[in-house]
């Protein structure tokens, strides 16, 4: 007990001079412009002794833990998280709008296109195994494209979609050329670079981006060319089926086709995972150098998950820009490609139905402590931590083959390996 | 920063070059520093200690904290209170680093490469946001401590300046980078560091206490991030919460770019960037400076895949 | 004599100041088991990566002769075109399985090339277009019968990291002889088994030999090289010391000298006699 107050006091101590500093004596502009401090000493103790108990707490409870048992290598269940929570979801997902609450629609698209993103990045990430921490160029390059050809030729959403889609795949391939042979840490910070390059130019190369300003006026999708406005001419929705026009319809059908396009990253994604070429991205991940002594094109293989990839954060990018109607640089900063990267790591690498988990819950998590405000991000990236401590592995770890002889069960996480890029 | 509000298109082209030089070193300095804390750890671990950025300026504000304290105290002979806010600052930012690492880091070691990446993201976005909360979210500004200078030389109505805040940031950087190479090649910490760089199982198995060594090596690290955050806050005279993020980026990229894991390495990309930096913003257009050091490092990348200094991992077949 | 198939001609790997492989010319014969023997450092499997592709070779010349007659230059081929086209497979001397896939996707995956030629293909199967369906059953089949081979059928979806030592060394040997090659190159097959699974590798080695697939091994196991192999290269620092049958090396004074590390030979034959 002793030991665990002496442990329990130097964390106190050190969570003193973290916070003390910082916290306790917070910097105030004056009038005139003049600094002066405001100090606050019972903010700084409240820490101090929730720190203080906390540690008591942690500590204690340690020492009389029972020794936690290795989970078995191979589980040969029927019930997995993917065919229970997988149907559940899609159900509810199909459903959600039929709710008629504005706002519990708007956080579904949301979580939808994070969900959407996430499967995109998990192809790269989760089953090729390379480090990519710039998919939001991608995403940007898909919203910029959808935007100034409508702009440019007046070409509606779903002509301009599958362009962006390809846009967003050749500029992947263009940047991944060069690079994709780099090791994962180096390959990591090359992305990023490249995420920063794009929003720097987004933003200051204002003939063709509008700069800091963006673009806007972007046009909406129809559905079989019957507008969503809230007028009721014969040309748009509400006229066409005789009801009331109402902005829920417009928020409704937006959300299906997102919906629509998440599931056709899931769809091309599973079926990809069980045909060679996903079994390649995976083999990547396990051992580049046995892949090259079994003849694998590496670089192409790469390229491809890459490429792949880029497509469909540029789906993502052209949904992104018409559900807005207004896109601008400042949309496309590097924390959005660490969200989509913590959704994936989050989720599990290579697991779809960990991914969706995981964008619902951190998205949805992020709708519910909007009130908080300031604190918001705070809580985030304090949760993003702890989450990673406590379950490194992702919410659902492991995988199924591709391919079996017999009963095919599913492995374990402790057995793969995450890849090096 | 007074050195920048001469018209740079008016005066002699030596004179200007000179200038950028004289700029791009002391930004290039400010850079090693920060670059210095995460080729360490890199070296190390092999991890991306994303979290460094924000460390600086974390150390930059508690060098904010310090200056304005001793000021309300009456405390005004600026040697003595940059001393002592240097010692508030690198002392206080030492135990943000061994936190970090003991918190987020260390109970990820060996597992999955990715873990502690997002761990780190996390933390960044954290100190990020817990600066924001607790000091502001407004840009914070300090009057000019070490003012004026010398002129070096004019040349058609150019002059070329160096400034006393200029000297100061080159001379503690380079006692800085002395004392920590002594570290690194006399002490037996250091011989620690680079055993653990070298095999880690086998340093521990040798008795050497691994987890102490790497905690050291955070806490050097964030120490020395300090020193650039307050050295940062004389220098620009103004930080706010996100001077983190970007400091951090083009840190790092001086330190893969001077090939990470080198100290020397991390210093001389640090250089690279800085003067970069300096020689884009001079002569082609501030905007994109940092689009230029970025595409600097993915050429350098492209060609030499470990840095200019970097050892080429030869991986056992 | 049987052919060359491949003729190591004068090759040379230097490290920055280390010579590891010096001017070293040997050839490997169709239908013949060839032994890369030496004491460690030598050099062997320097020689080995450099055949392999995952060297590039400072000096010197790799030719592998092809069935349709023409040459193909393997020095500085990139690796994965090695076994592509001049369809040389290796073994690694650290296992290298993937570890998280099962028995079966492990050869599945040796068999890439045959099931997608190329991308447009791999693409146009997602739609259900092509042949693949043929083709992975094909690969199946194929998977199936070097199971057999190896005796590993009942635990075909087991993950490769859970099997026992001696069945990843041979499940790593089927996997290499999934891609169909005329020479399986095997990094020190033997270490690590016992007298049982070595002879279980002999006859392995010996039947696919005598199935068309030249073998060239590297080999610490001097019971394995003795009974199996039809020619044997010692190497020593980089240097070929010796050139022949396995009874021929046996007899070598500068061999027996290099393993008993003694300098002057004529000791030897002292000890020896």
């Amino acid at each position: 007990m002793s030991k665990a107050l002496k442990d329990a006091g130097i964390s106190a101590l050190i969570a003193l001079g973290i916070f003390g500093a910082m916290v306790g004596l917070p910097t105030v502009v004056g009038p005139g412009g003049k600094l002066s401090l405001d100090p606050q000493p019972w903010t700084v103790a409240i820490i101090v002794a929730v720190v203080f108990f906390g540690r008591l707490g942690i500590v204690l409870w340690q020492a009389n833990r029972k020794p936690r048992v290795k989970a078995k290598s191979t589980t040969h269940s029927k019930y997995t998280v993917a065919n229970v929570a997988g149907p559940l979801l899609l159900a509810v997902a199909v459903v959600l709008p039929m709710a008629g609450d504005r706002y519990l629609i708007d956080i579904g698209i949301l979580v939808m296109t994070y969900v959407m993103l996430g499967w995109g990045l998990n192809i790269v990430v989760g089953l090729a195994g390379l480090l990519d921490l710039g998919y939001v160029a991608f995403y940007a390059v898909g919203a910029y494209s959808y935007a100034l050809l409508a702009q440019t030729f007046g070409l509606g959403f779903w002509t301009c979609l599958p362009l962006a889609g390809l846009l967003a795949a050749f500029w992947g391939m263009l940047l991944g050329f060069p690079v994709l042979r780099l090791r994962g840490d180096y390959l990591a910070i090359v992305t990023l670079a490249f995420g920063e390059i794009i929003r720097v130019v987004l933003l200051n190369w204002t003939q063709l981006t509008g700069g800091p300003n963006g673009i806007s006026g972007i046009p909406r999708p129809t559905l079989f060319g019957l507008k969503f406005t809230l007028g009721d001419g014969p040309d748009t929705f509400a006229g066409f089926f005789h009801l009331t026009p109402s902005i829920t319809y417009r928020v409704a059908f937006l959300y299906y086709v997102i919906f629509g396009l998440a599931l056709l990253t899931n769809w091309v994604s599973n079926r990809l995972r069980r045909l060679p070429l996903g079994r390649a991205w995976e083999a990547l991940r396990e051992d580049e150098i046995a892949c090259r002594a079994l003849g694998i094109n590496v670089t192409t293989t790469k390229l491809t998950a890459f490429a792949i990839g880029a497509g469909f954060g540029g789906f993502a990018g052209a949904f992104f820009a018409t559900r807005q109607a207004f896109i601008s640089p400042e949309s496309f900063t590097f924390i959005e490609s660490a969200i989509v990267l913590a959704v994936v790591v989050l989720g599990g690498l290579g697991s779809q139905i960990g991914v969706a988990l995981a964008a619902i819950v951190m998205i949805g998590g992020g709708e519910v402590f909007r009130d908080f405000n300031e604190y918001r991000m705070l809580i985030f990236g304090v949760a993003l931590v702890v989450v990673m401590v406590v379950r490194p592995r992702g919410l659902v770890s492991g995988r199924t083959p591709s391919v079996s002889l017999g009963r095919g069960g599913h492995i374990a996480a402790d057995m793969m390996s995450e890849g090096h890029g | 920063m007074f050195v920048t509000t001469q018209n740079p298109h008016t005066g002699g082209s030596l004179a200007y070059a000179l200038q950028q030089l004289i700029n791009g070193i002391t930004l290039g300095m400010i850079y090693g520093l920060i670059a210095v804390g995460y080729t360490m750890v890199y070296g190390i671990i092999g991890m991306i200690n994303f979290a460094h950025g924000d460390v600086f300026m974390i150390g930059a504000f508690l060098s904010l904290i310090a200056l304005t304290g001793l000021g309300m105290l009456g405390i005004t002979y600026v040697p003595l209170a940059l001393f002592l806010t240097l010692l508030f600052a690198a002392g206080i930012a030492a135990l943000y680093g061994w936190t970090i690492e003991r918190i987020a880091y260390r109970p990820l070691r060996g597992s999955f490469r990715l873990a502690p990446l997002i761990s780190a993201i996390g933390m960044s976005i954290a100190l990020q946001n817990f600066a924001q909360v607790a000091q502001g979210a407004r840009d914070k500004n300090l009057p000019e401590l070490i003012p004026g200078g010398f002129k070096i030389f004019e040349e058609n109505g150019f002059v070329v300046q160096l400034s006393w805040m200029q000297i100061v940031i080159t001379v503690v950087t380079v006692a800085l980078l002395g004392l920590f190479t002594w570290l690194v090649t006399k002490t037996s910490l250091g011989r620690a560091m680079r055993a653990c760089e070298q095999d880690m199982k086998m340093t521990s198995l040798l008795g050497i206490d691994v987890n102490r060594t790497i905690g050291l090596t955070f806490v050097i690290g964030a120490a020395l991030a300090a020193v650039a955050g307050l050295l940062f806050l004389l220098y620009y005279g103004s930080i706010n919460f996100y001077i983190g993020f970007n400091a951090g980026v083009k840190a790092f990229t001086a330190a893969v770019l001077g090939g990470v894991g080198s100290l020397p390495g991390a210093v001389i990309g640090g250089l690279a960037i800085g003067l970069i930096e300096a020689f884009w913003s001079g002569y082609a257009s501030v905007e994109y400076k940092d689009v230029a050091a970025f595409s600097v490092l993915i050429v350098v990348l492209i060609f030499m895949p470990t840095g200019l200094l970097g050892r080429a991992d030869v991986e056992k077949v | 004599m049987a052919e060359a198939l491949l003729s190591v001609d004068k090759l040379t790997m230097r490290f920055g100041g280390l010579l590891a492989v010096n001017a070293v010319s040997f050839d490997v014969r169709a239908g013949d088991i060839t032994a890369l023997i030496g004491p460690n450092g030598a050099g062997k499997t320097t020689v080995f990566n450099c055949i392999t592709g995952f060297y590039k070779p400072t000096g010197g010349r790799i030719i592998m002769r092809q069935p349709e007659g023409g040459e193909l230059e393997l020095a500085g081929m990139p690796g994965f075109l090695i076994n592509q086209r001049a369809k040389v497979a290796r073994t690694f001397q650290n296992i290298r399985l993937f570890a998280g896939m099962t028995v079966l996707e492990n050869l599945m995956v040796a068999q890439h090339n045959t099931v997608m030629p190329n991308v447009a293909r791999g693409l146009m199967a997602v739609f259900g277009l092509g042949n693949f369906r043929q083709l992975e059953e094909a690969a199946i089949e194929k998977a199936r019968h070097w199971l057999d081979r190896v005796g590993l059928t009942e635990r075909a979806d087991e993950p490769a990291g859970s099997l026992p030592y001696g069945a990843q060394r041979r499940l790593e040997i089927a996997r290499a002889m999934c891609t169909d090659p005329r020479i399986l190159c095997l990094d020190e097959p033997a270490a690590g088994l016992n007298p049982r699974e070595s002879d279980e590798l002999s006859a392995l080695l010996m039947s696919i030999r005598d199935d068309g697939c030249a073998v060239l091994l590297i080999e610490h196991d001097m019971g394995v090289v003795m009974r199996i192999s039809d020619h044997v290269i010692v190497l020593d620092h980089g240097v070929e010391l010796a050139d022949g049958t396995p009874t021929e090396i046996k007899a070598n004074k500068h061999v027996i000298a290099a393993y008993l590390g003694e300098e002057d030979p004529e000791d030897i034959v002292e000890i020896v006699a």
